[in-house]
């Protein structure tokens, strides 16, 4: 089991968890609607590559499974292409769900065996920073960091990207970056407040 | 005739999408489509920003929204040329509408900044469904002066156009035909292919490159399969990932496809009668040229040299052996097969 060094988020009665996930997706997630038919699964393209599948990752949601689910790397690897959301006969809104998890397992510290929590941290460093983001230096970041094996073959590319003018050296910084700053740790607060409200039963 | 639109860029369109930028600058044009760039947008957060926090990553998308509709000037469309951009407004936006404690917790983070967002205000649209709906195929075909007559192309319009389609304009979510009839209204061949909703992989080249390179690895051995020249994308993303990613997929496979992949705009633009470097062609990693030379066009040389693009020289691979295992060869046989 990937992490599982780390200790245990405490353990929650069976479908607190799964009221957990549902009051941190927005909309309607349809997520107790889940009838286990495993057509998201067989819908995925990442599915091979994942812990869990996502029918699985449910059932142990619903199960109260809370420290397994939030260390499965099965959020980390959806693509968000959206596939098993459209087959779903349920209509469960599945990225959306698999978004909630991984921001729930952020909040908390616990992180799945996988460079993704890294990758989204960094670009949201960038963000924070300027306003915008720096597709290509974050890249050459990643991989310089992450994949340094990797790093020979990609250099052709990362030459080809420069050279054909396609990456910038520096992100452009937007006017109002404070303004965005002031926005973004506002719902910061917001969020840190009604994590800590009651979930409703 | 001229139709206004709010535009939202989105950061790879001064980065790594500059060739498409230019060309839709070229298709605007021609189209007489007038996008009006919001002022001081800040990036939508890609898949990321969702992954760490829901109610900062709405927070963030809903700064733009904010500024569309104080911006808004005639109309309330607001446009994006990337899937990803398109698909994250239009989110934040749908739940907005949906879920009255999300609007009043976004609201209440926009106001520290001066901002507010009336849910339903803007309307979001990815810019291939403004061009094709807003303006037509009759006016898309009734300004082609050169048709891409021999050039087949594969369309490829990846997944956040089709789904989530919170709207639910689209009747087909998996194999819709719009972009197929957009290419062929320029002339060119379109083949029907079957993968044309598929991923590109997303964040997967950087977070698992190898579930990355498989889902390129099968859009490309499926367009080369199917007889296409090249690819045609409406979404940055894709275009990135299969071009840029398309060498060091080659050797993490030992396959040697050389699958050129364009924007439609740039398509549209050469249609169009505009040349190639207006378009930026040349600006791909997997170069077009040999596949537009066929129909007489010519593209701009790259800087660096043709070959040197597409990534090392690959190790030739050993010839497999005709059986299955390696199996001890007398040597008068080996003379024989001489």
């Amino acid at each position: 089991m990937p992490g599982s060094g780390q200790a245990d988020p405490p353990s929650v009665r069976e479908g607190d968890f799964l009221r957990e996930v549902i009051a941190a997706t927005a909309g309607d997630s349809r997520l107790g609607c889940c009838i286990q038919c495993g057509t998201c699964g067989g819908s995925c393209p990442s599915a091979a590559d994942m812990d869990h599948t996502p029918r699985m990752l449910f059932a142990m949601i619903r199960a109260g499974l809370r420290g397994e689910v939030l260390r499965s790397t099965t959020p980390w690897m959806c693509v968000s292409c959206y596939f098993c959301a459209v087959r779903c006969p349920q209509e469960v809104h599945i990225p959306d769900v698999m978004y909630a998890v991984k921001a729930i397992a952020t909040r908390e510290g616990v992180m799945p065996d996988s460079t993704a929590p890294d990758f989204s941290r960094t670009f949201v460093s960038n963000i924070h920073r300027y306003g915008r983001s720096y597709e290509v230096g974050l890249a050459a970041k990643h991989y310089i960091r992450h994949y340094p094996l990797r790093l020979p073959g990609m250099a052709p590319m990362g030459i080809a990207m420069v050279t054909k003018g396609r990456m910038g050296f520096a992100p452009h910084r937007i006017r109002g970056v404070a303004g965005l700053r002031a926005i973004l740790a506002r719902a910061e607060e917001l969020e840190r407040d009604g994590a800590t409200r009651e979930v409703p039963a | 005739m001229s139709a206004t639109f709010l535009y939202y860029p989105g950061c790879s369109m001064d980065g790594s999408a500059r060739a498409y930028a230019s060309s839709l600058e070229v298709v605007c044009r021609v189209l007489g489509i007038d996008l009006h760039e919001i002022d001081d947008w800040n990036c939508c957060g890609a898949s990321e920003y969702v992954s760490l926090s829901q109610a900062k990553a709405h927070a963030l998308v809903g700064r733009n929204l904010a500024l569309a509709e104080q911006q808004r000037n005639g109309s309330s469309t607001l446009v994006a040329p990337c899937s990803l951009c398109y698909v994250n407004l239009a989110k934040t936006d749908h739940y907005m509408r949906k879920d009255r404690g999300l609007a009043a917790s976004v609201n209440a983070a926009l106001e520290a900044g001066g901002l507010a967002y009336t849910p339903g205000a803007v309307k979001v649209r990815h810019l291939f469904e403004v061009i094709v709906e807003e303006i037509g195929l009759d006016a898309v075909h009734a300004a082609v002066t050169r048709p891409l007559a021999g050039l087949t192309v594969a369309p490829y319009l990846g997944c956040l156009v089709t789904r989530p389609d919170y709207d639910g304009r689209w009747a087909s979510k998996e194999h819709p035909v719009a972009f197929d009839r957009l290419l062929a209204s320029l002339g060119a061949e379109v083949v029907d292919f079957p993968l044309r909703t598929d991923c590109c992989g997303g964040h997967m080249t950087q977070i698992s490159p190898d579930t990355g390179f498989e889902l390129i690895r099968r859009l490309v051995d499926a367009a080369d399969r199917l007889g296409a020249d090249m690819l045609v994308t409406l979404c940055p993303m894709c275009q990135m990932n299969v071009d840029a990613y398309q060498g060091e997929m080659n050797r993490h496979f030992h396959t040697h496809h050389h699958m050129p992949i364009l924007f439609f705009t740039q398509l549209m633009g050469l249609a169009f009668g505009a040349t190639a470097s207006e378009l930026g062609f040349g600006s791909e990693v997997v170069s077009a040229r040999h596949a537009l030379g066929r129909i007489g066009i010519e593209v701009p040389v790259a800087e660096p040299p043709p070959d040197a693009t597409d990534g090392p020289p690959v190790r030739p691979r050993r010839e497999k052996k005709p059986q299955g295992l390696p199996m001890p060869v007398m040597p008068d046989e080996t003379e024989a097969v001489r």
